[in-house]
């Protein structure tokens, strides 16, 4: 028999018994409507972080700062003489005054001569006191740290240019308002006005255009995105009347490092920056808590949606034991008229994928229908402080591993019934009554 | 008989079962069937007809002796051998039609090209002659179980001669038919084995119809035995 006769048969075979089959096939629907929704919540999730992740940092980069010896609610921390010897404080206005440890160019030459180092660039960090448009009511704001490499999820205009001249910044969208303008569009393009304080306590402004405003994010840094130029300006303002002869200090270093040498390597570089009175923290470190939190609520999701295949295929089992009880006679027949017994074994496999291949195409097209009123209905509600995050998310490769998954199930499910059938002996199938 | 015969069979054991339970259903059958003849096997039931009928088509093996057909030995064959001789060169007629019955006539009759390998549309034009050739080609898109007892066994019969086999094994083709229809059947069987040289092996209790075979044997407990003796026996 040819093998599209086979195919063929098996198709129809499989409508004999409508009622049957479609039980079975509702059974597997439910579980492979799970599985492709648990995937698409899985994925769309994960999509949304890969793509929030440019817009803190880069992977191979980790933040580095100085450890400070402090137990939290344990009461006052003793005077410690050499804490004090080993740092410079750091001068006013630089955020962690006070609560953190600031980082010298001594610190950051231990850390560019630490094993596994590539590059260290120290974060030169300035606080803002405000920004203001227009002669507006001036608002807080904050500048996100700036790493080479992060971009941000932009409403309109575009990333800052890290190697303009001008100074340049992008705004969070939930400033426009604030700051009066009428849509993203129309700040872009417009100056705004950033004040500080400088070492002599007098408070200095400058201006800087507007090239793009960030949509809000999960994770993504709340502040403004400044360019090399700017954070450079302000800076300079910054120190105007610092002591001179007083290092430069930086609130912490970023630490490039090879991300290609494996987990096994970052985490024997952390654990030498550590011995060395640092911490580091990379991107996956920040992140780490979200994602696992939700691998494993996925993997949670996907064990009920497996438990549920794993019943239906004992559906599948029952299905076809009993299709090849019904068809005793009319296998003893093909037998005896000289079909082979890997024939009549294929027959009743095929049959069995037959009824997979249905029950997860129509599962997943289910998942995909659901997939999208929900999500869609979510992005206007619950969901819609985070543009950019699809809830649900079908990739055609998880898709087709889903159907040719259940597929594969099925016909692992088959092979007790058609193997029973290949092992019929004709003479006896046609004495059966 | 001058030419060597189709069917030979030497000295034919078949045992059910063993120990306790073991029972000899064929205790030393020699047999032979020479080509185009139409030989009846009759005798009563239990006898081991439908046995030895099994044994002669190669859908079974005996427990000893010799099965050779056309001049080869047949235990030596294996299953893909045996699959495809059965394929090619026999047809059947068992005593219930063995028809699936939500199939269409035409899908029923053509099963064992559809086993052979033969293409949909060879499979279909041959289907036709054959349906055409027993006088049911206008039945060919129905489901087999609206058909008759009559229709059903003629829709057998084309099944049996789709391949052209060279012999066609009937297990009591007339038993669930009416002496009428049963009759026409056997012209139909008789026809073929007359016009188209197709080797006829019946087994029957119907004395009639084994008196319009070229030859007769009679099994009684598993051995051929003379006429007279069954006649005895009976
Ligand atoms: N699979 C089997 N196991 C045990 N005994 C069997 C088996 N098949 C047949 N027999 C026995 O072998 C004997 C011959 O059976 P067979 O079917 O050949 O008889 P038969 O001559 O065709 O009878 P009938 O005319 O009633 O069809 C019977 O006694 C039967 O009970
Ligand atoms: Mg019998």
């Amino acid at each position: 028999m040819r093998a599209t006769d086979v195919v063929r048969r098996a198709f129809s075979n499989a409508f004999r018994s409508k009622l049957r089959t479609g039980l079975t096939v509702l059974a597997i629907v439910i579980g492979a409507f799970t599985l492709s929704l648990t995937n698409g919540i899985g994925a769309g999730i994960s999509s949304y972080i890969a793509s929030t992740l440019a817009g803190i940092g880069v992977d191979d980069v980790m933040t580095v700062t100085r450890t400070v010896e402090r137990e939290q609610g344990s009461g006052p921390v003793e005077y410690d003489p050499n804490q004090i010897a080993s740092t410079t404080g750091p001068p006013a206005g630089t955020p962690g005054a006070g609560s953190m440890v600031a980082l010298t160019q001594d610190d950051l030459d231990a850390l560019a001569a630490t094993d596994g180092v590539l590059r260290v660039q120290g974060a030169t960090a300035v606080t803002l006191d405000y920004v203001q448009h227009d002669d507006g009511t001036p608002y807080q704001l904050a500048l996100s740290q700036f790493v080479p490499g992060m971009e941000v999820e932009l409403a309109a205009g575009d990333q800052v240019d890290l190697d303009a001249a001008e100074p340049e910044i992008v705004l969070p969208s939930t400033y426009l308002d604030a700051l009066g303008f009428a849509d993203a569009q129309d700040a872009v393009g417009s100056t705004v006005t950033l004040a500080l304080t400088d070492a002599t306590g007098a408070q200095v402004t400058a201006e800087t255009v507007v090239v793009g405003v960030a949509e809000p994010g999960l994770i993504s840094a709340t502040g403004a995105v400044p360019n090399t130029a700017l954070v450079d300006a302000l800076h300079a303002l910054q120190r105007v009347g610092a002591p001179a002869g007083q290092d430069e200090v930086y609130a912490s270093a970023s630490v490039w490092f090879d991300a290609d040498a494996g987990e096994d390597a970052t985490t024997a570089l952390q654990d030498r920056l550590t011995d060395d009175g640092y911490t580091a923290v990379t991107l996956d470190d920040q992140l780490g808590t979200i994602t696992s939190v939700i691998d494993t609520i996925v993997l949670v999701l996907n064990g009920f949606a497996i438990i549920a295949l794993v019943a239906a295929s004992i559906g599948i089992i029952n299905t076809l034991f009993m299709a090849v009880q019904e068809r005793t006679r009319e296998v003893g027949l093909m037998k005896a008229m000289g079909l082979s017994s890997a024939r009549v074994f294929a027959l009743f496999s095929v049959e069995a994928v037959v009824i997979g291949l249905l029950g997860s195409v129509l599962g997943v097209l289910a998942a995909v229908g659901v997939g999208q009123v929900v999500s869609s209905a979510l992005a206007d509600t619950i969901l819609s402080e985070l543009p950019g995050l699809t809830l649900i998310v079908f990739e055609p490769v998880t898709v087709a591993t889903v159907v040719l998954g259940v597929m594969a199930i099925a016909f692992l499910a088959g092979t007790l019934p058609a193997l029973r059938a290949a092992r019929q002996d004709p003479i006896s199938s046609l004495r059966y009554e | 008989m001058t030419s060597t015969p189709l069917i030979s069979v030497r000295d034919l054991r078949k045992t059910y079962g063993s120990g306790s339970t073991a029972f000899d259903a064929l205790r030393g059958i020699d047999l032979d069937i020479a080509e185009g003849e139409s030989l009846a096997i009759v005798g009563k039931s239990g006898s081991g007809k439908s046995t030895l009928m099994h044994l002669l088509a190669l859908l079974d093996r005996p427990t000893s002796g010799t099965i050779t057909l056309e001049g080869e030995e047949t235990s030596r064959l294996g299953e893909k051998s045996l699959n495809r001789t059965r394929n090619q060169k026999f047809g059947f007629v068992f005593q219930q039609f063995f028809l699936t019955p939500s199939a269409s006539v035409l899908d029923n009759v053509t099963l064992p090209l559809a086993i052979a390998g033969v293409p949909a549309r060879e499979r279909a034009r041959r289907g036709m002659a054959a349906l055409d050739q027993l006088g049911i080609a206008d039945k060919a898109g129905n489901k087999a179980n609206d058909l008759s007892g009559g229709q059903k066994q003629r829709v057998v019969i084309s099944r049996a001669l789709i391949n052209q086999p060279r012999v066609i094994f009937a297990d009591e083709p007339t038993g669930n038919l009416d002496s009428a229809t049963g009759s026409t059947v056997e012209g139909i069987l008789f026809d073929l084995n007359r016009r188209h040289g197709i080797t006829l092996v019946v087994v029957t209790h119907d004395e009639d119809l084994a008196a319009r075979c070229d030859r007769s044997v009679f099994v009684r407990d598993g051995l051929i035995v003379p006429r007279h003796d069954e006649e005895v026996a009976a």
